[in-house]
């Protein structure tokens, strides 16, 4: 069966998708991508990534890591009790007891090692190749938007997932630490006391921070999504790749590499609650990840541009 | 099975050489970038040795803040249980920091309790790479913070109180000198900010030129930019030394207002500089005043410490900024008593400090010879883990032991004298046949 033949059997189906240019087969290799028709495909993305039953699954994990982590230090220190336990544990944790915003910290200290990343690995890894695993990805790829727009909705689709995901955790575990710690003023890191809406922001922008850090790891999977028809491999492979970089980056001998590993400032967010903030890790975080999603993305865009569709 | 093939087969190739080029081009900006920016030096008129040094000590800085890079490779052996001998060189270089000088180990006894204390910081800060954010308003305000990875410490002054938080541990170290110890010499208050302020390029190049006054040549070596800003590159060099481990001192000064912003101390084995403090941002303007307020957040962990008398003198000993003996070569006044042996042979940089350990201090030591109470019980196996780390020295004095660093080395006698001192085993040696005649 030839691609003229699938295109204009599945006529309707892009017809459905976009409404304008039912023939589908010139479209993408002309036209210049236009708002108008990304849109909609964009928006089914998101719809189908949030409707899934897995991708509810991983958010309720991420969920749960906030409450839990909230409840065990609430149980631990019994209330009125002094919380000067001190400098063991994740980041931030010896400073819940007195400000439940600090919870917000320690819930993506906690998470952002391995939960959140794997998570955005799974939706990453299972964007391409999950689509060609069911058989889907040949009626996306009739369909006018052609491959270098899938390509970036699919892309896009994967940060709206680590946005939310970060904000998630991030909403959780201000709820959890206003309902079981006291809230108020804030000290930072540095000493200098901020008010509690000043924290807030804070609070908002260490999320977003937390997001992009994720964006190398989403690139990087995605990439590794359009190299098989497997999305349980592509995931496998994505999540492996974390785990080994994120061992690399533990290893002293190794140093040289480390600063070009795309998890070594992703605690740099932590910069954002000193006073003065202190830029320079941050903006390197932003340059690897900035690097990778290049890198992968362009590589990614290689790989699907050109490679034969057989599922 | 069917296939959907791509609308442009060709130049596939050509896709995949983006990704290849971009990481080209990465790697190219991270090799290039540095050696483009390191290497214009600025020209900058004739300046003699003698003017740039009284620019440097005429210049008072009121106002200033910015990012400090501190690196210190020592050489230290990765030994557990070695925590005593690295408090001792870093006391030596920072010209503060805990004086372990007995074996024994100071650094511990004074830390327990509040973990916010000044000096296992600059314990910290003598070995590895730290990042110090510093801000100082006038004599009686300053900032100095050391940036940890999701943490920081910072010691405040303002006034005459002094405030130290470590936000890992969420404990706080409040310090407040009485009214007019502040007035009498305008003092305490100099005093209590140099908990950490010993770090920055502007203390240690003071401490050098304190130091070295007339027993080093120094001379102007060519411009240099840091932290975006002209710069003298001052380089001193010990004089009348043989055996000195200093190889020279370079001190890069701000061609405007003779603000020390770059410090490296060199060994004379080459390689990488044992000390290096550099501003890798500096700004001029006055830092904004609630930079200097500390309040402790509810339920931190806070230890009070009153500055008068005895309490004073302690503190005094402990932040360090007493006689520094191995480099200075000025016997130290305040030396705890337990210590009384000690006094200084030589002076200037070949300044050797030669101390009676008390007795017992050395038992951790087998293989020292005789005399020892636990003697018996040296082990071959315990001799061979000595001789990984130290080296057998012989001379007038008998037998003894060399533990080398890059900069500061040591010799133990069987008698339990311990002669410290940046100078090269020969050195040691020689001082110690001095001392016992």
């Amino acid at each position: 069966m030839s691609r003229a033949e699938l295109a204009g059997q599945d006529g309707r189906f892009a017809a459905g998708a976009d409404g304008t240019n039912p023939g589908g087969a010139g479209a993408a290799a002309g036209g210049r991508p236009s708002a108008r028709r990304v849109w909609p495909l964009f928006r089914s993305e998101v719809l189908m990534t949030f409707r899934r039953w897995r991708t509810l699954a991983l958010l309720g994990v991420l969920a749960a890591v906030p409450v839990l982590v909230g409840i065990a230090v609430r149980i631990e220190t019994g209330g009125a009790d002094d919380g000067g336990g001190g400098g063991g544990g994740p980041a931030f944790i010896s400073q819940i007891t007195n400000n439940g915003l600090f919870l917000v910290f320690t819930s993506l200290a906690v998470t952002l090692p391995f939960f959140l990343p794997m998570t955005v690995g799974v939706v990453a890894g299972d964007s391409v190749a999950g689509e060609a695993g069911a058989g889907t990805l040949r009626y996306l790829l009739v369909a006018p938007a052609g491959r270098t727009r899938l390509l970036l909705v699919k892309f896009a689709g994967t940060m709206v997932f680590c946005l939310a995901a970060t904000l998630v955790v991030a909403v959780f575990a201000l709820g959890t630490g206003v309902l079981l710690f006291p809230v108020g003023e804030v000290t930072l890191l540095s000493g200098t006391t901020v008010p509690f809406s000043d924290g807030l922001l804070r609070a908002l922008a260490i999320a977003v921070a937390v997001a992009l850090s994720l964006t190398g790891l989403a690139a990087l999977g995605l990439f590794v999504s359009t190299l098989t028809n497997s999305g349980i491999a592509a995931m496998a492979t994505t999540v492996g790749l974390l785990l080994t970089v994120q061992i690399v980056d533990t290893v002293p001998q190794l140093h040289a590499v480390h600063p070009y590993l795309f998890t070594h400032y992703w605690l740099s967010f932590a910069d954002l609650l000193r006073a003065p903030v202190y830029w320079e890790e941050l903006l390197r975080n932003a340059g690897v990840q900035a690097l990778y999603a290049a890198v992968f993305g362009s590589a990614a865009w290689a790989r699907f541009t050109t490679r034969d569709i057989t599922a | 099975m069917a296939q959907i093939q791509p609308r442009t087969p060709g130049g596939k190739a050509v896709r995949y050489g983006i990704p290849v080029a971009v990481v080209g081009i990465a790697a190219a900006t991270v090799g290039l970038v540095p050696a483009l920016a390191s290497s214009g030096n600025p020209d900058l008129p004739e300046i003699s040795a003698q003017k740039l040094v009284e620019k440097m000590a005429a210049s008072d800085t009121e106002h200033m803040s910015g990012t400090v890079k501190v690196s210190a490779d020592l050489g230290l052996p990765g030994m557990p249980g070695m925590d005593a001998g690295s408090g001792k060189q870093g006391g030596g270089l920072f010209g503060g920091g805990p004086h372990g000088d007995g074996p024994g180990g100071d650094g511990k006894g004074g830390g327990k309790g509040s973990t916010a204390q000044p000096q296992e910081k600059l314990m910290e800060l003598a070995s590895g790479e730290h990042t110090l954010r510093v801000a100082t308003d006038g004599p009686d305000r300053q900032r100095v913070s050391v940036v940890e990875e999701a943490a920081e410490y910072s010691w405040i002054h303002n006034g005459n109180e002094a405030w130290a938080y470590d936000s890992g541990s969420d404990s706080a170290l409040h310090v407040v000198a009485p009214e007019d110890a502040v007035s009498k010499d305008g003092g305490h208050g100099g005093k209590l900010h140099k908990g950490l302020g010993n770090a920055t390029p502007q203390e240690a190049a003071r401490e050098v030129l304190k130091a070295t006054e007339d027993t080093a040549s120094v001379s102007v070596d060519g411009t240099a930019q840091v932290a975006g800003r002209d710069a003298y590159q001052l380089v001193v060099k010990p004089k009348g030394a043989p055996h000195s481990t200093v190889d020279s001192v370079r001190i890069a000064v701000d061609a405007e207002n003779g603000t020390p912003l770059k410090f490296t101390l060199s060994p004379k084995g080459g390689g990488k500089p044992v000390v290096e403090a550099v501003y890798t941002k500096v700004d001029f303007g006055k830092p904004s005043a609630g930079t200097f307020d500390f309040k402790p957040p509810k339920g931190t962990d806070v230890t009070e410490q009153k500055l008068d008398g005895k309490a004073l003198r302690e503190h005094h000993g402990k932040s360090g900024h007493h006689g520094t003996s191995e480099k200075g070569g000025k016997p130290g006044k305040d030396v705890r008593p337990e210590l009384s042996g000690l006094n200084t042979i030589g002076k200037g940089w070949g300044a050797v400090a030669e101390l009676k350990a008390p007795d017992g201090a050395l038992g951790g030591l087998p293989g020292m010879g005789g005399g020892e109470p636990e003697g018996g019980s040296k082990s071959s196996q315990a001799e061979e883990m000595l001789d990984s780390f130290t080296e057998k020295a012989e001379g007038d004095f008998g037998q003894g032991r060399v533990f080398k660093t890059r900069l500061v080395n040591a010799l133990m006698t069987e008698d339990g004298t311990v002669y410290v001192g940046a100078v090269s085993k020969e050195g040691l040696i020689k001082a110690a046949e001095a001392a016992g005649r």
